[in-house]
């Protein structure tokens, strides 16, 4: 995984609360069997509709997505994580996320970037009134910027910290855990007998 | 101070704990399907691993298999490749797979508890949201991304941060007529579909214990559906009873010191919850949704909500576009809802008792003209038995379509979906547009519910069935 420290891109206003993951990437488009290829699927209903924000100039070159509470609820899918990705997002801000969305964002490099309410609509403000305005995102500091002036916007996002050290250093989460193989062994040379097995 | 149920749970399982670091937690057992795990064992190849337990490992396919014709080669190639890649890993990773024309094939959180594979305390993880079904078993149970799935084949364990702990209690009966499906969906529109982030939840109370081991599966199926991790419910007599003697199930002495294990597995009287929720059984009703999340549902008897009656500002903006899309008007009683196609099945309600439910409804009546039932069985055992039992007979005298086991038309996957603007009632999970096929429209349902509005055409209840007669 590549490690991440700051972003800045285009932010893209996604003015919706409840981004279900089946919105995020359907069904249909989960039968391919490698990591790449999903970005015909990211919101693939909505974007038949021309009006739909990621069909409008300058915001289809967005990397920093913006969006209202609970985005990436629902079905487990890494898929959508993989999506955003392969389309070109780099960065999710929302009030509040599905947890299994979280964590696959966590593993998968994607920033989920949590912050207040009020920072939300305020960024969605900005970007609507100043079309292809750069959002950045610093993950050392856990700020989010962008604009300038009276309208500017400049607060904090949580993100817990082992995620973010993980981010940062860009470390593979499996060699991670192998590090305490003997600590595995040891759990599993205690397990009890009855404990059932698939073999 | 006393530990609740997850707490002991979590604590059985932990390999390693250090300050600052999320814990390193056991797997037990992790299932597996065709959808989520192609990109795992792919990383696996990658790095040269190999998967450290395939003995804590079962796969079988359900997302993507029809439901017709499941003796020929799956039709569509992209859903045909999938499921062959699935056989492949498992064949090279040594993984068992009950795969489609198995006996023992079905939706994943069907087998496993069919099988007797989930038990009391485990910890138990699947590639799929609803595996907090498993925890109807008081077993610790949550769903997790395919790099979760790659980090469980390589390692059995997971980093997770503990969660915080919540109590659901239940007084009172259901009242009859009333499902544990009406109760979870009651919970989550009370609760709100975030209602649950970030806990375990435990249900509780007496409405809880009275529910057989199918019902608590419902229930805990949908937690997801209000955002929590996990659901789980204390084992009791009623769990060791549907326990004993499945294929997977102790045997012997390693039955007893299982089941004096298992009666640990309860919140200690003096454990506390970080939150609590308390719902009165007695007050419920049949209950569906109306929009686009499972939090948007009322009453049968009730009507389609006005959008500006909502207090907060993105709710009124949800409601509006979740009545746009679902082509309704404020004011509509929901008894008066026209509806296309019933699915009864999925892993929220695909098991022996849902169809045994459904079958004694539709008996001796008929499908509405206009209107198609779809009754899917979870798995093949579960269509097996309902074959014995004479059910399938009863569904299609009604007019049903009697099917095979799998997903079907849970999700827009396979080749059970619903067309544009076609409108359902479904014993399934999720109302998500389009989660049934693009532009479809879903309500979701209790399985008696499902039967009568397929009778009647319109949202009802079995009440409603017998006052027309």
């Amino acid at each position: 995984m590549d490690a991440f420290t700051t972003h800045i891109g285009i932010g893209v206003p996604l003015r919706r609360s409840n981004v279900d993951t089946d919105q995020i990437i359907p069904a249909a488009y989960l039968k391919r069997v490698t990591r790449t290829g999903f970005e015909d699927g990211l919101f693939a209903a909505w974007r038949n509709d021309p009006a739909f924000v990621l069909n409008q100039a300058p915001y289809d070159a967005g990397s920093v997505l913006v969006a209202g509470p609970d985005f990436g609820t629902g079905s487990s899918r890494e898929h959508a994580v993989w999506a955003l990705q392969n389309y070109g997002f780099k960065v999710v801000i929302s009030p509040r996320f599905g947890d299994i969305f979280r964590g696959n964002a966590g593993k998968a490099g994607l920033l989920a970037a949590q912050v207040d309410d009020k920072v939300v609509l305020r960024l969605w403000a900005l970007l609507e009134a100043e079309p292809g305005t750069t959002v950045s995102v610093d993950l050392t500091e856990r700020t989010v910027r962008a604009g300038s002036g009276p309208e500017a916007v400049e607060d904090s996002f949580d993100i817990d910290d082992y995620t973010r050290w993980r981010l940062l250093e860009g470390l593979d989460d499996i060699s991670l855990t192998l590090a305490h193989d003997d600590a595995i062994a040891a759990f599993e040379a205690a397990r009890p007998s009855w404990k059932p097995t698939t073999l | 101070m006393g530990r609740t149920l997850a707490e002991k749970v979590w604590d059985e399982h932990v390999v390693r704990s250090t300050e600052g670091e999320p814990d390193l937690l056991y797997i037990d057992l992790h299932l597996i399907h065709e959808v989520t795990s192609p990109q795992a064992f792919d990383g696996l190849r990658l790095a040269g691993r190999g998967v450290r337990r395939p003995d804590l490992t079962l796969a079988t396919e359900d997302h993507n298999v029809p439901t017709v014709d499941w003796d020929q080669p799956i039709k569509d190639p992209v859903s045909r490749t999938q499921v062959e890649t699935l056989r492949r890993n498992a064949a090279e990773f040594g993984v068992r797979l009950h795969p489609l024309g198995d006996l023992d094939q079905g939706i994943v959180h069907i087998i496993g508890p069919q099988l007797g594979l989930t038990q009391p305390g485990m910890t138990i993880v699947c590639g799929d949201s609803h595996t907090s079904t498993h925890g109807a078993f008081g077993a610790l149970a949550f769903g997790i991304g395919t790099s979760e799935v790659e980090h469980v084949l390589a390692t059995q364990t997971l980093p997770q941060a503990r969660p915080r702990t919540m109590a659901v209690t239940v007084t009172g009966e259901l009242p009859e007529g009333v499902t544990a499906k009406d109760l979870v969906l009651t919970l989550i529109a009370h609760a709100g579909t975030g209602g649950g982030q970030g806990y375990v939840v435990e249900y509780r109370g007496p409405a809880i214990e009275a529910l057989s081991m199918e019902a608590r599966m419902t229930v805990c199926n949908m937690s997801i559906e209000w955002g929590a991790k996990a659901g789980l419910i204390a084992p009791d007599e009623t769990t060791f009873a549907y326990l004993r003697d499945r294929p997977e199930a102790p045997k012997g002495a390693d039955w007893d010191a299982a089941v004096a294990h298992w009666r640990t597995l309860v919140t200690d009287d003096d454990a506390e919850f970080d939150a609590e929720i308390e719902l009165d059984a007695g007050t419920m009703t049949p209950f569906v949704t109306w929009g686009t999340n499972p939090g948007h549902g009322v009453p049968l008897g009730g009507s389609v909500p006005d959008p500006e009656s909502f207090e907060e500002e993105s709710d009124r903006v949800g409601a509006r576009r979740a009545l746009e899309y679902m082509g309704l008007e404020p004011g509509t009683p929901i008894r008066e809802i026209q509806v296309d196609t019933v699915f009864v099945g999925s892993c929220t309600n695909g098991r022996i008792e849902d169809l045994r439910a459904a079958a004694a409804v539709v008996k001796g009546r008929k499908v509405a003209e206009g209107t198609r039932l779809l009754v899917v069985p979870g798995s093949v055992r579960v269509r097996l038995q309902a074959e014995q039992e004479g059910l399938d007979v009863v569904f299609k005298e009604a007019g049903a379509e009697w099917r095979g086991a799998g997903c079907s038309m849970c999700l827009g996957m396979n080749p059970d979906q619903l067309a544009p603007q076609e409108r359902s009632a479904s014993t399934s999970n999720r109302n998500f547009e389009g989660r049934q096929g693009r532009g479809g429209r879903t309500h979701l349902v209790s399985v008696p519910v499902a039967a009568a509005t397929a009778i009647r055409g319109t949202l009802s209840s079995p009440a409603d069935l017998e006052a027309a007669v």
